[in-house]
């Protein structure tokens, strides 16, 4: 594996967004991505957990290699996952209780967003380095927030806008959902 | 939820079945699952082995969350129902890898991420828990029945119109221009929410029909 940093970087982030072209984290895409506020706090607590169980993931298969047990390497990450997601949650309720109060319910459900799980099980399948899989884990984190801010920001402005009774709700979101995938597309061939 | 957990032993065990089907389908109506929904269905193949796959483990995890529910203790729950699932989800990742690689790599990490499907970890939470383990296999059956035909919906019209197959076999003339868009990710959204109105268009329909008869 010789890609450079930069590329990794820019790849997680804008060409294969997490969001938009792998359909990873949709679950709070949809559903979080109401209110920009909350849209830019809730990518902050993903990257950070991105980032800690990137890192983690790390070590485990450097365990799973060393003791010879692939099998249970799905299990050893959802595990590590849930722990470090009670971790973040303790650590915002002890230092800033109203972001604690702000976050509600979508906190203790990052354990169960997809792209958390998807970036570790993708930096093992392409063997990134340590120090590569934190360049990935950043990027990957950064598009998450990307995308879930700019859709916070159309939907607060579609808010507003007069839309069909039948179109409203789940497939209004698809469709603008659709559109900025389409948009994302542009992005193909940067830093390759 | 609150259906479920209203539900007594009153109501016929085959209602769980049904009601997965098209009354609560998971994608339809409660919008659930859907990283897998959108990124696999680009054919009707992968839609098919998907829905199959994610349908075994929600069995599974249903019979088994439903028979060792008097045993787990509250505060664990959902850390050992993850557990359960996971280790569903190693079996089928490994028998899938063994059945056809050809597959397993056109899924991808898509089968590892069955785990943190919310379906699963939901109807486990929400019905299976509370459940006898007939009513939860029902339930699982159900639910499982109606996710993989809500992922045919999605893979067959992806299909059709973005290379004019199904199933891999030609079915559209060959002067068929290919929507490539179609197999594209944002085609996913497309067709999603194309069929998200279909799906609210029919029910509004439905409860039309059923006010009229009320008056």
């Amino acid at each position: 594996m010789s890609e450079s940093l930069a590329s990794i970087f820019l790849s997680a982030a804008l060409v294969n967004n997490f969001v938009l072209a792998w359909f990873l984290g949709i679950c709070p895409f949809l559903g979080v991505s109401g209110r920009l506020s909350t849209a830019v706090r809730m990518g902050g607590a993903v990257t950070f957990v991105m980032v800690v169980s990137s890192t983690c993931a790390t070590g485990i298969n450097m365990v799973l290699a060393a003791i010879d047990a692939p099998y249970l390497r799905l299990i050893s990450f959802i595990a590590v996952i849930a722990s470090t997601v009670q971790l973040v949650e303790m650590f915002i309720k002890k230092v800033s209780p109203t972001l604690f109060r702000q976050l509600g319910i979508f906190l203790p459900l990052i354990t169960t967003n997809c792209a958390i799980l998807g970036l570790a099980l993708f930096q093992t399948n392409r063997g990134y380095n340590p120090i590569q899989s934190l360049v990935f884990a950043l990027g990957a984190g950064a598009g998450f927030t990307l995308a879930l801010v700019l859709m916070a920001g159309i939907r607060e402005k579609l808010d507003l806008a007069e839309v069909p009774q039948l179109v409203r709700g789940t497939a209004a979101t698809l469709f603008v959902a659709g559109l900025l995938s389409v948009a994302f597309m542009g992005f193909a061939g940067l830093g390759s | 939820m609150s259906v479920d957990r209203a539900a007594t032993p009153t109501t016929p065990s085959t209602d769980e079945f049904i009601k997965g089907l098209w009354r609560e389908n998971p994608v339809f109506v409660q919008v659930l699952g859907m990283c897998p929904v959108l990124a696999v269905t680009n054919t009707a193949r992968n839609a098919l082995a998907m829905g199959l796959a994610t349908m075994f483990v929600l069995v599974g995890s249903n019979v088994v969350v439903s028979a060792i529910r008097r045993f787990v203790p509250k505060q664990v729950r959902i850390v050992t129902y993850i557990l359960v699932i996971a280790t569903l989800v190693t079996i089928v990742d490994y028998s899938i890898a063994a059945l056809s690689l050809e597959l397993h790599k056109a899924l991808g990490a898509f089968i590892s991420l069955i785990v943190v499907n919310c379906v699963i970890l939901g109807r486990a939470e929400a019905f299976a828990s509370k459940n006898g383990l007939w009513r939860s296999f029902l339930d699982g059956l159900g639910m499982g029945l109606g996710f993989t035909f809500a992922l045919l919906c999605l893979g067959a019209v992806r299909e059709l119109f973005g290379m004019g197959t199904l199933f891999g076999a030609a079915v559209l003339p060959a002067a068929w221009q290919d929507w490539v868009i179609m197999i594209l990710p944002s085609g996913g959204f497309f067709t999603l929410a194309g069929w998200v109105l279909v799906v609210n268009r029919i029910n509004q329909g439905r409860a039309r029909r059923k006010d009229a008869e009320a008056a």
